[in-house]
């Protein structure tokens, strides 16, 4: 059987190599590091009511006692879209524990919204923002961004970009306030 | 037989690597790493330039979503998209329809991470296709957020 020279071999691993590295390069910046304030200077999470998709009005202050996962995010937010079915998994199993999960859009107009939330089944409320509430929480200007809100309502971590979801799940489970045995 | 084993765990690595990455078709988006780099503007060069006096202002144009745009927006840019749908295209179309085709021209969106923004590459791809031929595309690695507003360049807000 005929040999494949040494130098083919190394420019077929070369050439594996830097395909590996320009398809994952444009997504490796996307995940970023968390926010986390000193506790001590935990912020109280902006109070805000909007209605849901069902025109059900929702109060984020009725959440306290829970521990609230709040999700800036929109249909045309690719990174978003990756990540919205976890956090639906999270509410059906950590929901019973005290999690609450509260999705806003930031689209511009909800008919998308709507295909998006029966297309992926959400198990959570998502309510429609704007620029007034992006502002009330220091400005919305890049999604996703995610806040995870404890149940004094103070904000524990703030996640620009798409967070690291072991990482973000392990700081939710351990905030539970009534963890199963 | 090393090199066997060795080609073997590379083109695993890239299988593995290749499919975790988002697929592209065309009810999603162009990406913008189709945007060629000398196209670009950064945000410091596009912040100064908006200081001087003397040098014409170009067009600027913010192709992504409204709410962000009314969150913070370069001054004197307009809003016209989202370009990633066919009617916030059709608002890009309708706006540069009088233009001189020589019309300097800056896009921006800013909505997510340079490679996964639905906006920019469509909107680049729609003016060159008219004939624009001073076209630059503002690049916003992260978001308008991070690599505008958080530099303290100037914002303005509303719709």
């Amino acid at each position: 059987m005929m040999q494949r020279p040494h130098s083919a071999n190394c420019s077929f691993l070369a050439v594996l190599v830097a395909l590996s590295l320009a398809t994952a390069a444009p997504h490796l910046r996307a995940q970023t590091q968390p926010s986390i304030p000193a506790h001590s200077k935990a912020k109280t999470a902006p109070d805000f009511t909007r209605s849901d998709l069902t025109g059900k009005p929702i109060h984020l202050s009725s959440y306290r006692g829970k521990v609230v996962l709040l999700n800036f995010w929109a249909t045309w937010c690719e990174p978003c879209l990756a990540e919205i079915p976890r956090f639906s998994a999270w509410q059906k199993k950590y929901g019973a524990e005290g999690l609450q999960v509260l999705g806003v859009s930031m689209d511009d107009d909800s008919a998308p919204v709507q295909r998006v939330y029966r297309k992926y089944s959400l198990a959570y409320p998502v309510v429609m923002g704007d620029e007034h509430l992006g502002n009330l929480y220091g400005g919305v200007l890049g999604l996703p961004i995610s806040y995870l809100i404890d149940p004094e309502g103070r904000i524990v971590v703030r996640y620009q970009g798409e967070p690291d979801l072991t990482q973000l799940e392990a700081r939710i489970k351990a905030l539970l306030p009534h963890p199963l045995k | 037989m090393k090199a066997t084993a060795a080609k073997l765990f590379f083109a695993l690595a890239f299988l593995v690597t290749f499919l975790a990455q988002p697929t592209y078709t065309s009810a999603q988006h162009k990406p913008a790493s189709s945007i060629p780099t000398a196209d670009f503007i950064q945000p410091a060069e596009l912040a100064a330039s908006l200081q001087t006096t003397t040098t014409s202002k170009p067009l600027i144009l913010q192709v992504g979503s409204h709410v962000l745009f009314a969150e913070a927006h370069i001054p004197a840019s307009e809003y016209a998209g989202p370009t990633g749908q066919e009617s916030g295209l059709q608002v890009l179309r309708d706006r540069v329809a009088k233009l001189p085709k020589d019309t300097s021209i800056v896009l921006y969106c800013g909505c997510c991470p340079w490679g996964r923004c639905p906006n920019i590459a469509p909107a680049y791809e729609q003016l060159q296709a008219l004939g624009f031929t001073h076209l630059k595309v503002l690049y916003l690695a992260d978001n308008f957020g991070a690599n505008w507003v958080d530099k303290g360049y100037p914002v303005a807000k509303g719709r």
